[in-house]
């Protein structure tokens, strides 16, 4: 995730600058042992920061999903890694073409995630039913079924499509306020 | 003509000797039963009675010269112009003479057809395929259950008179906590663009052509 500098809310690239803050914060664990940051900014950073996704590959999608996870995008460096449980996951990606029999299905799995959880929907089919809006037996978009946070379209999107998608969600867990104010 | 001219002008039609001795030998093995026997595509197509449908599959399958021992698929097609508006289709692979063979059977609506699972064990989920998608009832099926649509759904999906959009469809109901089945509601109704789809012949004129005929 590297520096940011939270006044201008961008990114410090390898630097003079960096290396000064770097040691500030390097410098006060030394001296003091512990460093004072928001919570609500930690929690954050650690919610962005380790997004487990849920396995949810319904159609063509999904070979993109794989491929999105698979070395050469590697979704492992933003500490994404799939998990076969919704138990263990915080996010779902929703890769591919939802049925009405597979409905039920989705939300359940998505009910079984524990919070905070997160939904993005990929793909043409999973944003609003795509090529198969008007069949009997395809959801006119899974938004129907879970709540989405991000739509990622394209038919099927490309694997960077996806990764770029995740990292808007990252952004968007970013700017929430996770501790409620009264 | 002699017989070797005739096959000699077959070979040009694209029907080859050993297709047409196994469909002479086809039309014996079937008899009575057989209502048509042609070529299509270098493919035998036997058209029997429904009745027949299981003596018939169980010659082919049993008859040594033949060897039609494997079911590929069992489907059906939906002719709603015609008397009996279902033809029930069986695919056939002999592997001993590499061979491919079609059966149909006019099935009219509410006509049920015996189930052909003791002959060959594929038919089963094919036939649950065909129920479910058609409608055409299998007398002697062991588990005629709906096989691909929703369970509860209502209708046919594959006959020409279902609805493209259907009857229902489907949301997670925040009440109740469940997802519900409700009538269909569509923003914009189904518009089709195809008119001028290579497939069908290109019929209608592209706007702009009237002006290319001038220059020639």
């Amino acid at each position: 995730m590297g520096v940011i500098d939270p006044r201008q809310a961008a990114p410090i690239g390898p630097g003079p600058e960096q290396d000064a803050i770097l040691k500030a914060v390097g410098d006060e664990i030394t001296n003091r042992g512990f460093v004072i940051a928001s919570a609500d900014k930690l929690f954050n950073w650690a919610r962005s920061g380790s997004l487990w996704p849920m396995t949810f590959g319904l159609a063509c999608c999904a070979v993109e999903m794989m491929h999105s996870a698979a070395s050469r995008y590697d979704m492992d460096r933003y500490g994404m890694l799939f998990r076969p449980s919704p138990r263990q996951s915080d996010v779902m990606i929703v890769a591919g073409t939802l049925t009405n029999k597979m409905a039920p299905a989705l939300r359940r799995v998505y009910d079984q995630m524990p919070e905070p959880r997160w939904v993005l929907s990929m793909g043409s089919c999973a944003n609003g039913g795509g090529y198969y809006h008007y069949s009997y037996a395809v959801v006119r978009g899974c938004d129907r079924i879970v709540p989405v946070d991000v739509y990622v379209p394209g038919c099927p999107p490309t694997a960077e499509a996806l990764i770029y998608g995740l990292l808007q969600l990252q952004k968007k867990i970013r700017r929430t306020a996770t501790i409620a104010r009264g | 003509m002699t017989d070797a001219a005739n096959t000699e002008a077959d070979n040009a039609a694209g029907v080859d000797a050993p297709l047409q001795a196994m469909q002479e030998h086809l039309r014996q093995l079937v008899g009575g039963s057989l209502i048509e026997s042609r070529v299509v595509q270098g493919q035998i197509v036997l058209e029997v009675a429904v009745a027949a449908i299981q003596q018939t599959l169980v010659a082919l399958r049993d008859d040594q010269h033949a060897a039609f021992n494997q079911l590929s698929d069992l489907t059906a097609v939906d002719y709603p112009e015609r008397p009996e508006r279902f033809e029930m289709i069986y695919q056939l692979l002999s592997m001993k003479n590499n061979m491919r063979l079609r059966v149909c059977a006019a099935v009219g609506e509410g006509q049920a057809v015996p189930s052909m699972t003791a002959v060959y064990s594929a038919a089963n989920w094919a036939e649950r395929e065909v129920w479910d998608m058609f409608g055409i009832f299998f007398a002697g099926h062991p588990d005629l259950r709906r096989l691909l649509t929703d369970y509860g759904f209502e209708g046919h999906p594959l006959r020409k008179d279902f609805p493209l959009t259907g009857h229902v469809e489907v949301r997670y109901d925040d009440t109740q906590r469940r997802v519900v089945n409700e009538p269909v509601s569509l923003v914009q109704e189904f518009r089709d663009f195809d008119f001028l789809s290579p497939w069908e012949g290109m019929q209608a004129q592209i706007p702009g052509d009237e002006k290319a005929g001038k220059d020639g």
